[in-house]
């Protein structure tokens, strides 16, 4: 296998974008990854997206952006993990530089979820849950990731007010991203005071519904050294499943896919999860970040409250966790998540990240997830 | 020089409370009541609709302005509940009053801006001198499907201004209007409530227009925010019409006089015709009064009105809008009004 480069980035402002397509704001984040490469050719394309046929009403999608893009007939592909369909483009662009298949290949994710109504956006992503045997009965995102917070809250001792904090901590890096869909700081108070969605989430527990894309383009490492331009190694990939359905896991309070996936991708690496200076995690509830800073072994089985409550996974903490502002502040447009993870991942070891740069960081983890965990995707990146 | 010369209001006595609402659905009355700036809704008789809304308004504005009905040569009645969907509202309202047969009247439909639709249309022809009066009305007894946020505005009401080039209460200095394709509300033929885009009816559509159009016409008349000593913007809730104001340069003070949707919740057609009325009701001779409506789909009109001296004499001569606002109301629980508005018949 060979090693792989992330060469070049491009991302554009996340939000309500309601005079853009899906292909214009793919379109455009995607030029920024190229241009930002200084390359001309890319020879290869996959792109992450959840959901499409849903939000817009289009499938063969990866044909319709490499046209868009001025790019045919160069192959490319669609990948969908639900919510980590993005994470798991990059991971299949990785593959393909690293086996040799092309050189250069361009990963984006793109999802556009404001052209349907909140009950059309809220289907369309229940359908990353099982829907036998959770969406036929009613269940929705808010109302699983509500079941695994009280678990937690049950077994553990997790209070309102931690889950709370990571919306606090969350925003305030949020607030230095202005690609951030709501750059603004929140208070405990005003988490806790907000709209109840499923108890015990508020509003400000839960990530928003964001149009949004994300572009990166990777090369061999030896092509990377000989641009001159900054590179990232992609250091190791991981890639883990689980059930879809909440109801058939041991732990309520567990995501095993995230815990695997990150060993995997650290031993890929030869990296030890203290050797990690900042980590973008899919937060994209309250609870979720808490139990991904557990499963990634942060800190022990239950203490991810606590730890944010401690400051562990604040910007001066040990484990700084969502410089970006995470999914919480920054958005989720979901197959574009897990690729604009890795885009700030590679612009905090450029020591490009402006206000929210985590000092002198070598190396970053990022961990995207689909549905309730039932995929989980995690990459580990390296500064030369 | 053309401006209105008599004006009415009428507003149903029933009530409903937001926390009425929100108990039947189970839904955080306190965030509705914080998020929409919104605290009761008028609700309409089993026997009111916009006809009779506009008829008992047009009586009220033909009494400030003291003339013959049968010089009124236009009638025009904006609305998005006209009782039916083929036969004029406008002939009903033209007969009530003794303005037919020699009248010119139409119905008008565009959202929630029917009402200065109309007011702009009977304002022209009497700028035009085809005509010597004109009466426009707004009025609506508005739809919003059970549960939906829309149920805790919709509301129902009318205002209705007869328009002369004599006599006049508040004179017209200009007028604007401002459109574009823009879906943000809508009602298909045969569907009973109206379906909204969400968010999608703030920034693009409300604020855009709203905002547009109150520019546009300033810059127009060569005037700024503080030249007027009352703004009156169209009302779908409590916090969109400050907001409005705010982005403008207007103060609250400007606002509040013709902010009445917290206790009326959104008349459609009535909304910004209603909030003019109240503000006539407390203007002083002198007053620059400016005039925003929206309508989805969407678009805005705008007006500036200095009021005249007439304004104290007229004044008394019919209900203030801030009294059927205020007295003699009448709660209702949700079954009573779910019987009302019709979501719930007795078997046939």
């Amino acid at each position: 296998m060979r090693d792989v480069a992330v060469i070049g980035v491009g991302m554009t402002k996340w939000g309500e974008l309601w005079e853009k397509s899906l292909r214009t704001i793919f379109d455009e984040t995607a030029l920024l990854a190229i241009e930002d490469a200084g390359v001309e050719r890319i020879d290869s394309m996959v792109v992450g997206c959840m959901s499409s046929g849903l939000f817009v009403g289009q499938e063969h999608l990866a044909s319709l952006l490499a046209d868009s893009l001025g790019r045919i007939p160069i192959p490319a592909a669609r990948v969908e993990s639900a919510c980590s369909s993005g994470g798991l483009a990059l991971r299949q662009g990785f593959i393909e530089v690293a086996s040799g298949l092309s050189d250069v290949v361009l990963v984006a994710g793109v999802e556009k979820m404001t052209d349907v109504t909140g009950c059309e956006a809220t289907y369309a992503l229940g359908t990353a849950a099982d829907q036998e045997y959770e969406g036929y009965h009613g269940l929705t995102f808010p109302g699983l990731y509500a079941m695994m917070a009280v678990a937690h809250m049950h077994q553990y001792g997790t209070t309102r007010e931690q889950l709370a904090r990571v919306a606090v901590k969350n925003h305030e890096n949020g607030s230095k991203n202005p690609l951030a869909q709501f750059p603004f700081k929140v208070t405990v108070d005003a988490v806790v005071n907000s709209v109840l969605v499923a108890d015990p989430l508020r509003i400000l527990d839960c990530s928003p519904i964001t149009d949004g894309a994300a572009a990166v383009v990777l090369c061999p490492l030896d092509l990377a050294r000989k641009t001159g331009k900054p590179f990232v190694r992609i250091a190791g990939t991981g890639q883990a499943t689980d059930t879809i359905a909440l109801s058939s896991r041991k732990d309520l309070t567990w995501l095993e896919s995230t815990r695997v996936a990150a060993q995997k991708a650290l031993a890929m690496a030869g990296r030890k999860i203290d050797d990690i200076h900042l980590f973008e995690v899919h937060d994209c509830f309250t609870i979720a970040e808490i139990m991904i800073t557990e499963a990634l072994g942060l800190v022990g089985k239950g203490r991810g409250g606590p730890a944010v409550e401690e400051g562990l996974t604040s910007m001066g903490g040990k484990y700084p966790v969502n410089p970006s502002g995470g999914l919480k502040a920054k958005g989720h447009p979901v197959g574009a998540t897990g690729v604009a993870q890795a885009v700030e991942a590679v612009k905090q070891l450029r020591g490009e990240a402006g206000e929210r740069q985590v000092k002198g960081a070598k190396r970053a983890l990022t961990q995207n997830m689909g549905g309730t965990g039932g995929s989980s995707v995690v990459h580990v990146f390296e500064a030369e | 020089m053309a401006g209105i010369v008599g004006y009415g209001a009428y507003i149903p006595r029933n009530r409903i409370k937001v926390e009425e609402i929100a108990k039947v659905w189970g839904a955080d009355a306190p965030s509705y009541k914080k998020g929409l700036m919104l605290e009761e809704k008028s609700v309409p008789s089993p026997d009111q609709d916009t006809i009779t809304m506009s008829v008992e308004a047009s009586k009220r504005a033909l009494r400030r302005a003291g003339i013959d009905p049968r010089e009124i040569g236009a009638v025009y009645v904006g609305s998005e509940s006209h009782p039916y969907a083929v036969k004029p509202s406008g002939t009903v309202l033209a007969e009530a009053i003794g303005a037919t047969p020699e009248v010119h009247t139409a119905d008008l439909e565009f959202a929630c801006k029917a009402g200065t639709e109309a007011m702009f249309i009977a304002l022209s022809l009497v700028q035009a001198g085809a005509i010597k009066y004109g009466l426009a009305v707004g009025a609506d007894t508005s739809q919003g499907a059970p549960g939906d946020a829309l149920e805790y505005s919709a509301a129902a009401g009318a205002a209705a201004f007869i328009f002369g080039q004599d006599g006049l209460v508040a004179e017209t200095l200009d007028t604007y209007s401002y459109t574009t394709d823009t879906p943000d509300f809508w009602r298909r033929e045969y569907q009973y409530y109206p379906q909204h885009g969400g968010r999608f009816t703030g920034d693009p559509a409300y604020f855009k227009h709203v905002t547009g159009a109150a520019r546009g016409l300033m810059d127009k008349a060569k005037m700024k925010p503080a030249d007027f000593a009352y703004v009156v913007f169209h009302q779908p809730n409590g916090k969109f019409p400050l907001r409005a104001g705010e982005i403008l340069g207007f103060t609250k003070k400007q606002i509040e006089p013709g902010w009445l949707v917290p206790r009326l919740g959104n008349t459609y057609s009535g909304s910004s015709p209603l909030g003019l009325t109240a503000t006539l009701d407390i203007a002083k001779p002198g007053n620059l009064i400016l005039v925003v409506s929206y309508g989805s789909g969407a678009g805005s009109d705008g007006f500036i009105f200095k009021v005249t001296k007439r304004i104290d004499e007229v004044r008394e001569l019919a209900p203030l809008t801030s009294v059927l606002l205020d007295q003699n109301k009448n709660y209702l629980e949700y079954g009573v009004y779910a019987k009302y508005r019709r979501k719930i018949r007795k078997a046939e």
